[in-house]
């Protein structure tokens, strides 16, 4: 689903190790190559902390595309009908599908797939603060597919952009399909704000509840955001948190307003001047305590994620049995 | 993954066209890579054939000797821009 590039390391906690004239050269020759729109692959040289930045963020990416399955699999069952549970489950199937695309990419890196899953089970990694909320009602999936993948949407363009090939290479994918989730999200939505008064409720509860978390999603502001010019100038990124979430607003508001619903913002309002919407503060107290841990849902995601892992052991250990049987039936009719 | 190595995935869109590397895949064995590479790059009748090759079966050429490797010597009589023809000669 999308990547909040979340900064938890401090300025300053990453010693600063003189460097030889070698690897000045070689930084410089890196910067060069980025300036001038060349795309980095899995072996080219680059310096440690692109590298350090790039597994971070793929992998937090990855880990929110996993995660992510989990307030929409609440859905499965009781969607209203076979079309929409049809539609879900293929919406679902293809979070599990950008998880692997992005899991893939990250290893290029240098990073094992055991590590990835290792450190998402055991707390360590971060994923987007977003799947920490509930999904209370049948109208919080059509707002999860219009708001949250529209968020993740607008993040995941200039992505396709990244100086790093594969993770590039992923995103065009991963755009690709997310397009659907989007339009089926405000399909459902637009059903309910054009029904009886309860799904007009509904769906307008839902939106009060979504649309601060989803705001979020952009990550911190520009002013505490510790890593956004390095990556910027990395071309990992090409806009600021600030921008992306303006261009979000701004994009989303007349698809409010176009099925008569109301952004629960007091401060929203058209600023003729800038040509942009202003809009109110997002309460980054509530955006920090998610991001510890202490959200609507962390305990329960991790622990959901968990037992999948667990569960899930015999079919792996299956898979290889049977592989094993196969290779030996194939060297025994070989023999004969 | 334990048991699961890494096979690169590339996929042949329609006839036609050559297989393209689109990414890769764990799986115990190269049967089941296939299984798994249908279901995660093919879910939008993208394939009308896939390849998955052990990825410790590829033998690459190294980034850093790029320039020795690829561009040994200046051979630009190897291009057809590097010969003068009067314009006035046709079909050529």
């Amino acid at each position: 689903m999308y990547t909040q590039g979340l900064d938890l390391v401090p300025k300053g906690a990453e010693a600063q190790r003189p460097k030889d004239a070698e690897e000045v050269r070689l930084e410089e020759e890196f910067q060069k190559k980025i300036d001038a729109e060349i795309r980095i692959e899995p072996d080219d040289w680059m310096p440690e902390g692109y590298r350090r930045t790039l597994i971070r963020q793929i992998s937090q990416h990855a880990h929110s595309e996993i995660v992510g399955m989990l307030p929409e699999g609440n859905w499965v069952t009781r969607a209203p009908t076979l079309r929409r549970k049809a539609i879900l489950l293929a919406k679902i199937q293809d979070e599990a599908g950008h998880g692997l695309y992005l899991y893939s990419a990250c290893e290029t890196l240098g990073v094992s797939r055991e590590e990835l899953i290792e450190q998402l089970l055991s707390g360590k990694a971060k994923y987007s603060s977003i799947f920490n909320y509930p999904t209370l009602t049948w109208a919080d999936v059509g707002i999860i597919g219009w708001l949250v993948d529209g968020a993740a949407i607008m993040n995941q363009v200039p992505l396709q952009r990244c100086s790093y090939g594969p993770y590039a290479r992923a995103m065009i994918r991963i755009c690709r399909e997310e397009s659907f989730h989007q339009r089926q999200g405000y399909e459902i939505v637009m059903a309910m704000a054009q029904g009886t008064p309860e799904q007009r409720r509904m769906v307008q509860d839902a939106l009060n509840r979504w649309w601060w978390p989803v705001l979020m999603m952009f990550g911190p502001p520009d002013k505490d955001s510790w890593h956004t010019a390095q990556s910027m100038k990395w071309k990992i990124k090409r806009f600021t948190n600030d921008e992306l979430r303006q261009r979000f607003v701004d994009a989303v508001v007349p698809q409010a307003e176009r099925l008569g619903l109301k952004i629960p913002d007091p401060h929203l309002k058209w600023n003729p001047e800038r040509g942009h919407y202003d809009f109110g503060e997002v309460p980054w107290d509530e955006f920090w305590r998610v991001v510890r841990g202490d959200g609507p849902c962390n305990r329960q995601r991790l622990e959901q994620r968990r037992r999948a892992w667990e569960e899930g052991r015999w079919v792996r250990e299956a898979a290889l049995t049977y592989a094993e049987k196969r290779r030996r039936r194939r060297e025994a009719a070989r023999a004969a | 993954m334990k048991g699961w190595p890494l096979y690169e995935v590339f996929i042949r869109p329609r006839n036609g066209i050559a297989h393209r590397h689109v990414g890769s895949v764990h799986a115990p064995d190269p049967e089941m890579a296939l299984e798994l590479a249908r279901d995660l790059y093919c879910r939008r009748g993208e394939g009308a054939s896939i390849w998955v090759v052990p990825a410790s079966a590829i033998t690459a050429s190294r980034p850093e000797d790029r320039d020795a490797f690829f561009e040994p010597l200046e051979k630009e009589y190897r291009h057809p821009s590097h010969y003068d023809i009067p314009p006035d000669v046709k079909n050529m």
